[in-house]
């Protein structure tokens, strides 16, 4: 891409006493965590422990109910990689296209592609290895090609914190290694990346930063110091199910 | 050639019924492409249900006049589409649920009204379409509709595409999802409602959705599907108004039949997931 991108920071994300809910059950409950500018964090912690709603509530999709999360800097672009499931996997569009979609807070609605963008397009397409594919319909791809196109959105998205959502699923070892290639260069251009995940080595070897997360904040800082036997143990003790007669919290 | 350009040379009412045709084949189509893409291809049968009481009325108030049976039609078609949303979240309950609920009301109500004043060929031409009923204000309402739905289609076109590509996309990056749908409908509906002269309320969905499903078996991309709808959509106009003339057939069913026999054609002869394609079984490719 440009890479004249050097002097980038992107944003410190500051979480304070944070609740967010699902038909009032907290999915995250009182959470405060904090990420310096172009951190590149994980977030861990069991199934329920609120990861996704977590992350959709800093990308500003989820409703807060109590607390609040902070951004730094002057408006910060954000970008989330969600999930794969609300998407039409079938819909009859082009690998090139999707990517282009990544263009749109500055295309808008009505504006065109210029040759610059699409160049730009297909370099990103190049950097996830799918070079060939941009003819391709979406329809054509595995799952895993189709992980790799998302990534190539996201590089075009050009976003200053990038938030993603179990990146790895579904793809093989070797998608697994291009795609954190991409995370680490990502990271050396001083973006702040956050992303849920679930392979502990991983996390260990490649982030700095861990947020572990049981609906509360367990441990955030730096990984070797969160990822303890003591609180994997505490993280795995979380009682998944709701209780339906819980009264209104105090706290 | 006779049997081609004749009946178009020597009526006039051939002229605007074909002139009003064409003008809905090149717009209500692309509308069917979405509709079909969003997995909603029955919402435009029951808008024009729907449309049905609303034209009904206005007929028993002003008789046979466009202005009063479109502005019929289209609060009606409105209140059906609306209300079923509306109903459907406030109720819990599922869209298509309410959508049917309302509709089969609304075609009931429809036909009651219309049978209130006893003549029965009034109702059958409501229902499906009179070549000779396209007089200058059902033509300028069609050629309107059309001229006001392509503009504001090619605006709402990548809002669209994205909302029903990858919803969760579109809602983090601030598409106004909910605006654009509802910009949407409306044109659906008019463009049901533009067709009950020439084709009927209940044959008016055809022109738009036939063609839309066969194009599927054409193209592989969004563009494309939106030429190739089009493209059977004005040749189903064509060969259905005349086989209308040449047959003494009413001319709402005469367009859809011809859209279906071109469905047909599509399904089984058409380059992509056409039936001869899967028969025929090529070998494989080398890589």
């Amino acid at each position: 891409m440009s890479g004249a991108q050097t002097a980038r920071r992107g944003p410190a994300v500051e979480i304070a006493n944070l609740t967010a809910t699902h038909q009032r059950h907290p999915a995250v409950h009182h959470v405060s965590a904090s990420f310096a500018p172009g951190a590149l964090a994980a977030i861990v912690g069991p199934n329920g422990a609120g990861k996704t709603t977590l992350l959709r509530s800093i990308a500003g999709l989820h409703r807060v109910d109590e607390g609040r999360v902070t951004l730094s800097g002057q408006k910060p672009r954000v970008a989330l990689l969600p999930q794969q499931s609300g998407m039409d996997r079938a819909f009859p569009i082009l690998c090139l296209d999707v990517v282009l979609q990544g263009l749109w807070s500055r295309l808008g609605a009505f504006r065109g592609a210029s040759a610059a963008d699409r160049d730009r397009a297909q370099h990103a397409l190049e950097a996830v290895g799918l070079g060939g594919f941009g003819r391709r319909p979406v329809s054509a791809m595995s799952a895993g090609q189709f992980q790799r196109l998302l990534f190539a959105r996201l590089l075009v998205q050009d976003a200053d914190l990038i938030l993603l959502d179990e990146p790895f699923n579904a793809v093989d070892a070797r998608t697994a290694a291009d795609l954190l290639a991409v995370l680490r260069r990502w990271h050396g251009e001083g973006r702040t990346v956050l992303a849920v995940l679930h392979d502990l080595d991983l996390v260990e070897r490649e982030f700095p930063d861990c947020l572990l997360l049981a609906r509360e904040t367990i441990a955030c800082g730096p990984t070797a110091e969160v990822l303890t036997a003591r609180n994997r143990l505490r993280a795995r003790m979380m009682a998944e199910a709701w209780d339906e007669s819980a009264p209104a919290c105090a706290a | 050639m006779d049997w081609l350009f004749g009946p178009f040379l020597e009526f006039g009412f051939m002229r605007r019924a074909l002139v009003g045709c064409l003008a809905l084949a090149v717009a209500a189509p692309l509308l069917g492409v979405f509709l079909m893409l969003r997995r909603t291809s029955l919402t435009a049968e029951v808008l024009a249900h729907g449309v049905t009481p609303g034209i009904a009325a206005g007929f028993l108030i002003a008789g046979l006049s466009v202005p009063a049976m479109s502005l019929g039609g289209l609060v009606a078609g409105l209140l059906v589409a609306v209300g079923a949303g509306a109903l459907s979240r406030a109720t819990g309950g599922r869209e298509d649920a309410a959508l049917t609920a309302l509709y089969l009301i609304a075609l009931a109500l429809g036909v009651t009204l219309v049978s209130l004043r006893g003549d029965t060929s009034d109702l059958t031409h409501l229902l499906f379409g009179q070549v000779l009923g396209v007089d200058d204000p059902a033509l300028l309402l069609m050629a309107g509709v059309a001229t006001l739905t392509l503009p504001l289609l090619a605006l709402a076109w990548r809002p669209l595409a994205l909302e029903c590509f990858d919803p969760g996309f579109a809602q983090a990056e601030g598409v106004r999802g909910g605006l654009w749908h509802a910009l949407f409908l409306v044109l659906v509906v008019l463009n049901v409602l533009a067709a009950f002269q020439a084709m009927g309320t209940l044959m008016a969905v055809g022109l738009m959705m036939l063609p839309a499903v066969a194009s599927r078996h054409w193209a592989r991309e969004l563009s494309g599907l939106a030429y190739a709808a089009v493209g059977l959509a004005v040749l189903s106009a064509i060969f259905g108004l005349l086989a209308s003339y040449h047959l003494d057939l009413p001319s709402g069913p005469a367009i859809v039949l011809t859209a279906g026999v071109l469905w047909a054609i599509s399904v089984i002869a058409g380059p992509v997931d056409g039936l001869w394609a899967r028969w025929a079984r090529r070998p494989h490719l080398a890589g």
